[in-house]
């Protein structure tokens, strides 16, 4: 096998482990393990240059003296309306977000859709009039488009990508890379609150209260915590995979050993209540408006209160640290004290039958 | 959460701990019967807490494990066919068959749909005259009432499009397979308390003073399991066989009469086969011959599918409390939640998926 791979990485280069899966299965979209296989030993082994290696997300480069984020995501989601959004909010504030994780102000993002044929004019324009409110309420510019149209059947009603360019202010610099041991692990508030949202609207579950997504800009809350301190190591907003995948991929890329603690990472009342009934952990729901921070313990009470001095960041709680032990593991204390490891999910979750 | 927070309490827990501790005065071996308790077990860090002179062992209560490899086959065969949509519970879909799982029909272009009930598979045939709605109807006795009721529904409503691929199994008569086997290490039994929930735990005594062992029906939070345990422990060492009921919150002695009553309307006890097991008599529901419209495998002709299991995989030992799922060979390196072997390994309830995500081997 290892031959076979060699030889072919000499002639075509292609290091997938073929036999893996022959096909794409949704579980490589799902941020899981098949996901961070896929990006590692597909896209990044290919692509590979000093940029994108640090596997952040974005990339982060200079020019004319001043440093650069640079970033793109496509947002195919159903339904497109949802409590608390819809795809345009989310597809701006998800490259807000990426841009703002990598300590930059966001400035100018393009757009571009892929429209299958027959979609209601009327929820183009729906969503178009939310990425422009949530365009103007993060103070960044939508400057530059596509449109395609795709026949019927070919499409989910409606994708969109965006990118995003921000600029990286002096002394700021965030990796995932990073981490140190010592560092305190910051969550900005409540976790799970977008997935569940959409799962409900989705499966059609009816709960006591609506459960709305999360989706928030939070570039100003970056901006809050970059004033409160430059001691931010690793910035990043646990979307799809959740808390537990973001932590895992943070845990591996910096060679060292998170440690958190059940009874300290916020649930509201009503996501927990979704999760126990479908069978899933909050820890790998995706959240759209929360930030994971790990910074220097001896900043952590400034950046904690500047975070709660924000709206976005009012449930903010410390909820671990980083250690040298155990390297690429995350460990979670539990509430009755037993520890275990939190693991990267290997597909998507999926409800129980009891 | 109310009903919830109590029983995940740290305060409560070490308490139990304690107790726990201080009651053990020899080896002893408790097996929980259900997956839902051997996750919490593993996921909460109970097994750490306990004395080493206690021993926990994982039952075959995962409906998702026990179901045998030739009915994954069979309903493979269905949802691959273009004039059925396969509707399951979410967790059969990545169990693998001999060849492929439901995912990758999917992938491939099967039409299979995740449902929370029953009933909704019901509702799509209703909704979806033109097409066989199929439902994988798996599970023990829990999940059995809901499938009775879906059938049921849909005979009164004269649907004839919806149908049900059925395996379902029973608690006792496997409990009574473990105890009566000669390699049987287990001493006490902590009893699901869901499936008491439907059918309460009058059964469970015979079997108790039968084999002379304790059984305490016990929930499924932290608390409930520890305090589960606890009243197993002082059965075993006052040398008491009782069954004993944990989960009195829920459980009542005669179950849940109306659920048992519409089980036997639709369902007859039969012989099953049990993944990794083999086969236990009268251990199961089959559909009574008045419903044979709804049964899948009838009307797709599937019965003649038969396929082997890998003989790597160690599941049927794990499920009966043999073994421990880090004795397998296979852990970690051939079978793993991605390259699943047996069904343990992928099920939210399995054994071995709960060791391998929750990190026992790695500690």
């Amino acid at each position: 096998m290892d031959e076979q791979r060699m030889n072919l990485s000499a002639g075509f280069a292609c290091p997938l482990p073929l036999s893996e899966h022959k096909n794409i299965l949704l579980a490589h979209g799902g941020g899981g393990n098949l996901s961070h296989q896929l990006i590692k030993n597909l896209f990044a082994s290919q692509f590979q240059n000093a940029f994108l290696d640090p596997l952040h997300d974005g990339a982060i480069f200079s020019a004319g003296g001043t440093r650069f984020a640079f970033s793109t995501d496509s947002y195919v989601i159903h339904p497109l309306f949802f409590p608390g959004g819809d795809i345009g909010t989310l597809a701006v504030n998800g490259t807000v977000n990426d841009l703002s994780m990598c300590g930059a102000r966001p400035l100018y993002l393009s757009s571009a859709f892929i429209i299958e044929e027959g979609l209601p004019m009327e929820d183009l324009w729906r969503v178009v009039r939310s990425m422009d409110a949530a365009a103007k309420a993060s103070g960044v510019l939508l400057v530059t488009g596509d449109t395609k149209v795709v026949d019927r059947g070919k499409g989910d009603k409606l994708f969109i990508n965006t990118s995003g360019i921000g600029i990286i202010p002096e002394g700021v610099d965030i990796s995932p890379r990073h981490a140190r041991a010592g560092d305190t692990i910051i969550v900005s508030g409540t976790i799970a609150d977008h997935g569940i949202a959409i799962m409900s609207v989705r499966e059609g579950l009816e709960f006591e209260t609506t459960i709305e997504s999360d989706c928030a800009p939070l570039n100003s809350l970056v901006e809050a915590m970059v004033a409160a301190s430059r001691d931010i190591h690793v910035l990043r907003d646990p979307t799809r995979g959740g808390v537990a995948s973001a932590l895992n991929e943070i845990a591996e890329s910096s060679s060292l050993g998170i440690s958190i603690r059940e009874e300290n990472v916020p649930v509201a009342e009503e996501v927990m209540g979704a999760c126990e009934i479908l069978g899933f952990d909050p820890l790998y729901v995706a959240n759209e408006g929360k930030i994971l921070a790990f910074v220097a313990p001896g900043a952590a009470e400034n950046i904690l209160a500047a975070m709660r001095a924000h709206p976005l960041g009012k449930n903010a709680a410390v909820i671990g640290e980083v250690v040298s032990d155990h390297p690429g593991t995350v460990i979670m204390k539990t509430r009755i004290g037993g520890s275990r490891v939190v693991d990267m999910l290997s597909g998507e979750q999926l409800p129980r039958i009891c | 959460m109310k009903y919830i927070d109590e029983y995940r309490d740290g305060d409560s827990a070490e308490k139990l701990v304690n107790e726990i501790r201080q009651a053990v005065k020899r080896d002893w071996t408790i097996m929980e019967i259900c997956g839902g308790q051997t996750h919490t077990i593993v996921k909460s860090g109970i097994d750490e807490l306990l004395p080493s002179r206690l021993t926990l062992v994982h039952g075959p209560g995962c409906p998702v494990c026990v179901t045998p490899l030739e009915l994954i086959d069979k309903a493979v065969e269905i949802a691959m066919r273009p004039d059925v949509l396969f509707t399951s519970f979410g967790d059969m879909l990545r169990v693998p068959g001999s060849e492929k799982d439901l995912l990758t029909v999917k992938a491939a272009g099967g039409n299979i749909r995740i449902v929370y009930s029953p009933l909704d598979a019901l509702k799509l045939a209703q909704q979806h005259p033109d097409q066989n709605i199929v439902f994988f109807a798996v599970g023990f006795e829990t999940t059995a009432p809901a499938n009775a009721l879906a059938v049921w529904q849909a005979k009164q409503l004269g649907v004839k499009n919806f149908s049900i691929l059925c395996s379902h199994v029973l608690v006792p008569p496997a409990m009574e397979a473990i105890l009566s086997s000669p390699m049987n290490r287990v001493q006490g039994f902590l009893a699901a308390g869901h499936v008491c929930t439907v059918m309460g735990f009058e059964e469970y005594i015979p079997l108790a003073s039968k084999y002379h062992v304790p059984m305490t029906v016990t929930g499924f939070e932290p608390v409930d399991i520890l305090q589960g345990i606890l009243m197993t422990v002082r059965q075993l060492q006052d040398g008491q066989a009782t069954v004993q009921n944990q989960y009195a919150r829920v459980v009542r002695r005669e179950g849940n009469r109306s659920a048992q009553e519409l089980i036997k309307k639709v369902f007859m006890v039969t012989d099953r086969s049990w993944r990794g097991i083999g086969t236990i008599p009268m251990s199961g529901y089959r559909l009574r011959d008045e419903f044979g419209a709804f049964d899948a495998e009838k009307l797709f002709d599937v019965t003649a599918i038969q396929t082997q299991e890998s003989p790597l995989c160690i599941a049927g030992q794990v499920m009966q409390g043999f073994k421990k799922p880090h004795d397998c060979q296979a852990f970690g390196i051939q079978c793993t939640p991605e390259h699943p072997l047996g069904a343990p390994m992928v099920s939210s309830e399995g054994a071995c998926a709960a060791y391998y995500h929750f990190g026992k081997i790695r500690h």
